[in-house]
């Protein structure tokens, strides 16, 4: 065939890096071998072999089975090394060659002649019956399959049906019959006219054989003399010849399926003007009629000449499927249908349309396993053959790859009959020809008269999509102006179309593709009969549905183990935390230091005790300390020596003992979208305990906020936010309150009031740590006091210890001696 | 110890959302839900393009497939349109917002330490803030379809759900779409979820938890469209945003989805784990 797209060049040498790399490191290394191997006759005339170029791939273990690659037009040996090596790691020992008149490969191009291309390949087949490597079925017969798209794929089924050594086939994207490949004709039940030249796609076909190293530019290139006199006759004169007749039937498929046995796999390219889907299932067919019992799967793949999507690699794993099955004894291969529906799904990567892959148990035909009559209606209308066949509608560029019927789906002004179905009730799939019967007449008896026919579907918004572009020529040798009626098989196609889209068939008189009748024409078409036939096939689409619960129960063993080891570094307290010692005392710190992140030492070697039923006072200037020591009571912050035990337990991050406790700590925290009495029940119910232990009536009046106390917080003073805060610590009456500078933005009858709630507080065993730096407060408020500088404490007891001995003086006296020595200390 | 206490009824779930929802940043982002439609509706009954387009329609969101073309067809293709257009940016940003000012705002209010002297385990915080955040989150994005729904009821009047990629959905198969499609935009937004949330613990500053999330969805987007990073970008977790494409195929292509809502919920998975082994030895300095 013609050179495969670079892109499919690239996705190969991609494929094959990957799995080189993926292969490597286990040390399966086939290895592949140059030789030249005489072939078939060089010529009629020239009886001596021709020398082919070939290459051997061996697998690991051998004997193995053989695989026979051919290429396509215009490639060589090289280009089917990717291929080739894979199917090497997969168990085979493949050969693949130059044919002839290609790549290194001596002698001319004779497009799959049984005398010259087909008996190459026989003599590859004799040549593979003497290796060593190669499994043997009897002397001299080899186990082989024989793979190839296009050319090569033709060259399979070829050799396939004559050489009766060959045990499977696989071809791509070839041609059954020659002739109705270049000579297009969609009109059904014998028609005796040739059909419409496809100029373009054999002139590019003839051009790549025509580039000949040795002799430079000449007239026929290394085509053999036949074949390129067959091409001229052709594309100079319009006409084919019975020697060229007989040239194209003696390199078709068609000649040989009658006798192909063989297991064979065939694909068809969606996307292929060239060898369209109607060659591949003639093939299948003539196969089926000639031998019912050997097996045949049919692919329709999304590419093909035109371009379309690139599935070379699955279709070679298809391939590859096969092989394992009939020549390696592998898990048997069905010979299911699989189609690709083009658009079936959406890409998440740029909202664009996907293709998926639908599947049915047998392969139906062309024509559908059953056929849906959709009514089509449209006037007679008459359309113009301009003259010199220009301009000319544009579906197709050989060569280029990529079908233009998205592109160009304006038709041309004059040049084209329509007709629409109305809106469908469902949703259609198409799968395979639809047949549409036409009435034709000249307003003139003319000779040789070309049209194009294609359906497309056009959505309810108006866009029209045309299935790869693809139309089906019409050839007839005369029409007069007595209506003449046709029926035309559309080209095969997979497309679906949605509730409420219109099916609209369109006859045209041009596509530059093709060879066009010169003389102006002007033709009435109609319906002849106003339905299409649509043919259907029951489908299921090949899930991938396996793969998404595997990317989700991926997850599950990610989440477990996060979940694992999170329970694992869950903070402990070392030991029980329990000291049966300490029931009794409110509060016992032992050893107790932090040091910070960075190395400042907040609080280092403190020990205290508090006992029940004090007003504690912590006294201490900035940066003493007290703070750090307050959040580590609450279990905000963890000590990095020592400990803390509040009633018997000791304190940690959320310590249940931390109930017993109240606090207020670097002013309060609320809500500020919430009103003061709403925070406080929020906060009582975020405790997790009952209504009945909050007291919060008690409470709320220790904070004496009055109507204040249902407006929103965001609205409060410092002093009112500063009394809900001790409010809220107070909720629950917790046996021992911690309160961190109370008495912030209180006026003196406040303060004073506070210190009455706080005696009154303890009278019934309970505690109260508060810190402060106001002393005389301190003084009149508490019984006991520990001072912090630094850090560290420094002095504890009760005041009246501290002041005993020192009469007249003031708890701020003593307060500034012991902290001031400690600063001399700590300068000396 | 109080007789009362029980840690495991500390912080109901009840409670968080009381605090949470009388929130205005709760409530307007409930109320840009609510406008989101209504400004589309307005744009486009009173846009300068209102009058008939010729056929075609405009193709918007990129890609060959014109879904915003139909989403004046009626209201269940009205409802996925604005599904595309929020889950881009207003809904991440609303479950960022939920997701990542939970802790950092209790933090910045102080009532941080409050609810944990209380105390409230510090995992059970988590957990509880957590649920509350996604339930929130959740709550919006059913906000936002049943609110497209009604608006496009009003504004389009019924209809079946159009497929761009073609196919038409009776009502009871799209309610079926549009609940995968609703579940998998959630789940697609657990990524961001999980980094706010993350963020959150580890900052004080609520609106740097929230734009952090943001942030890194915007930056992952972005390397998205490098097409040079190549198939990398497979497994950036924003790359499978747009699978809820796959509901609206004929037939459900999950695989897309699935692989979008592993790569989520996993990142969703580390960044609260880790969440979590933070906040268990963070010092709350707050």
């Amino acid at each position: 065939m013609l050179r495969r797209r670079s892109r499919l060049t690239a996705a190969a040498v991609s494929g094959a890096l990957v799995a080189a790399i993926a292969l490597a490191p286990t040390g399966s290394a086939s290895t592949s071998e140059g030789a030249e191997i005489p072939g078939g006759p060089t010529s009629s005339s020239d009886a001596a072999p021709v020398r082919l170029d070939t290459a051997i791939f061996l697998p690991d273990q051998t004997p193995a089975p053989a695989v026979l690659l051919a290429h396509g037009f215009g490639g060589s040996k090289e280009s089917l090394s990717d291929q080739a090596q894979q199917l090497a790691d997969r168990g085979y020992v493949v050969l693949t060659y130059s044919a002839r008149g290609f790549g290194r490969s001596s002698g001319q191009i004779s497009v799959n002649s049984p005398d010259f291309e087909v008996a190459d390949a026989s003599a590859l087949i004799d040549y593979l019956g003497t290796r060593a490597e190669v499994v043997q079925d009897a002397p001299g017969d080899p186990r082989v399959g024989v793979a190839g798209g296009s050319y090569g794929g033709a060259l399979s089924l070829l050799l396939g049906g004559t050489d009766q050594r060959v045990d499977a086939i696989a071809a791509d994207i070839t041609w059954n019959d020659l002739q109705s490949s270049l000579f297009g004709q969609s009109i059904l039940g014998n028609p005796v006219a040739l059909g419409a030249f496809k100029k373009l796609w054999t002139g590019w076909f003839f051009s790549v054989g025509l580039l000949d190293p040795v002799n430079g530019v000449t007239e026929c290139g290394r085509f053999s003399p036949d074949w390129c006199a067959a091409y001229i006759d052709a594309t100079a004169y319009g006409r084919v010849s019975p020697a060229s007749q007989q040239l194209m039937r003696a390199s078709s498929p068609v000649s040989v399926t009658g006798q192909i046995t063989a297991p064979t796999f065939l694909s068809a390219g969606e996307a292929d003007s060239l060898f369209p889907i109607a060659q591949a299932n003639a093939t299948a067919e003539q196969i089926r009629a000639a031998h019912p019992q050997t097996p045949v799967k049919m692919v329709w793949q999304g590419g093909g000449h035109d371009g379309g999507i690139d599935e070379s690699d699955r279709i070679q794993g298809l391939m590859a499927d096969w092989f394992d099955t009939y020549l390696a004894g592998g898990a048997s291969s069905n010979t299911s249908f699989e189609v690709t529906l083009g658009g079936g799904a959406i890409s998440t990567e740029d909202s664009s349309a996907n293709p998926v892959v639908l599947q049915a148990s047998a392969y139906p035909g062309i024509n559908g396993s059953s056929r849906q009559e959709v009514a089509l209606a449209g006037p007679p209308q008459r359309v113009l053959s301009p003259s010199g066949g220009t301009p000319a509608a544009i579906t197709v560029l050989p060569g280029l790859g990529g079908s233009l019927g998205s592109l160009i789906a304006m038709p041309l002004p004059g040049q084209s009959a329509m007709f629409e179905s109305k809106p469908l009730d469902a949703p259609l799939t198409i799968i395979g020809a639809t047949a549409a019967s036409l009435r034709l007449s000249s307003t003139v008896p003319v000779d040789d008269v070309v049209l194009f026919a294609s359906l497309r579907v056009v959505s309810e918004s108006g866009r029209e999509s045309f299935p790869q572009g693809l139309v089906a020529p019409i050839r007839l040798d005369r029409l007069g102006t007595e209506p003449l009626d046709i029926t035309i098989n559309l080209p095969a196609i997979v497309t679906t179309a949605n509730a409420g889209d219109r099916l609209r068939l369109v006859v045209s008189t041009t596509d530059s593709a093709y060879r066009l009748p010169e003389r102006p024409a002007l033709y009435d078409i109609a319906l002849a009969a106003p339905a299409l036939a649509v043919p259907l096939v029951d489908m299921v689409q090949v899930r991938s549905g396996a793969a998404a619960y595997w990317w989700l129960l991926g997850t599950l063993p990610i989440i477990a183990l996060i979940v694992a080891l999170l329970a694992w570094k869950r903070p402990r307290l070392a030991g029980d935390g329990q000291r049966p010692d300490l029931d009794a005392i409110p509060l016992a710190i032992e050893g107790l230091g932090k040091i910070y992140k960075g190395g400042y030492r907040a609080v280092d070697d403190v020990s205290f005790t508090v006992p029940q039923g004090v007003v504690l006072g912590l006294l201490g200037p900035n940066g003493a300390g007290k703070t750090t020591t307050m959040r580590m009571m609450m279990g905000l912050i963890k000590p990095t020596e020592g400990e803390l035990f509040v009633f018997g337990q000791r304190v940690g991050p959320g310590s249940p003992v931390l109930a017993r406790v109240g606090a207020l700590v670097e002013g309060a925290g609320f809500l500020p979208h919430l009103s003061g009495r709403e925070n406080l029940d929020l906060y009582w119910r975020a405790a997790g305990r009952g209504d009945e232990e909050s007291y919060l009536d008690e409470v709320l009046e220790i904070a004496d906020l009055g109507t204040a106390i249902d407006r929103k917080v965001r609205a409060y003073s410092q002093g009112m936010r500063q009394r809900l805060g001790i409010a809220q610590a107070m909720l629950g009456k917790p046996d021992l309150l911690v309160l961190d500078e109370p008495t912030n933005g209180l006026d003196p009858p406040q303060i004073r009031a506070m210190r009455d709630v706080l005696h009154e507080y303890v009278e019934g065993g309970r505690t109260v740590i508060i810190s402060s730096h106001m002393l005389s407060e301190v003084e009149q408020t508490c019984t006991d006091v520990v001072v912090m500088h630094r850090g560290r404490l420094v002095a504890t007891g009760t005041v009246a210890d501290l002041l005993s001995g020192r009469t007249g003086q003031r708890l701020e006296d003593v307060f500034l001696e012991i902290v001031g020595s400690d600063l001399t200390v700590g300068q000396s | 110890m109080s007789a009362g206490y029980r840690a495991s009824a500390t912080l109901p779930l009840r409670v968080e959302l009381i605090r949470q929802l009388r929130r205005r940043r709760t409530i307007i982002a409930f109320l840009l839900i609510v406008a989101l439609p209504l400004i589309v509706v307005a744009a486009v009954k009173f846009g300068p393009s209102a009058e008939p387009s010729n056929g075609g329609g405009r193709r918007f969101g990129g890609g060959s497939l014109d879904l915003v073309g139909l989403a004046t067809s009626g209201a269940w293709n009205f409802t996925v349109t604005m599904i595309f257009f929020a889950s881009g940016f207003l809904l991440l940003i609303i479950v960022a917002l939920f997701c990542g000012d939970t802790v950092a705002n209790e933090a910045s209010w102080s009532t941080l330490r409050y609810l944990l002297a209380a105390p409230v385990p510090r995992r059970r915080l988590l957990r509880q803030k957590l649920i509350i955040g996604l339930v929130l989150s959740l709550v919006a994005i059913v906000a936002l379809v049943v609110l497209s729904y009604v608006i496009g009821l009003i504004a389009f009047g019924s209809g079946a759900l159009a497929s761009p990629a073609g196919g038409v959905f009776t009502d009871s198969q799209a309610l079926f779409r549009v609940a995968i499609i609703s579940g998998f935009v959630f789940v697609s937004l657990l990524f961001a979820a999980g980094i706010a949330f993350l963020m959150s613990v580890w900052t004080d500053v609520p609106l740097g938890a929230v734009g952090t999330a943001v942030v890194i969805v915007i930056v992952s987007n972005i390397l998205d469209a490098i097409s040079a990073l190549g198939s990398i970008r497979e497994w950036l977790p924003t790359h499978y945003a747009n699978a809820w494409l796959g509901a609206l195929a004929t037939d459900i292509d999950w695989t897309s989805m699935a692989r979008g809502a592993a790569y989520s919920i996993v990142a969703f998975a580390l960044c609260v784990g880790y969440a979590v082994y933070r906040f268990d030895r963070k010092d709350i300095v707050s």
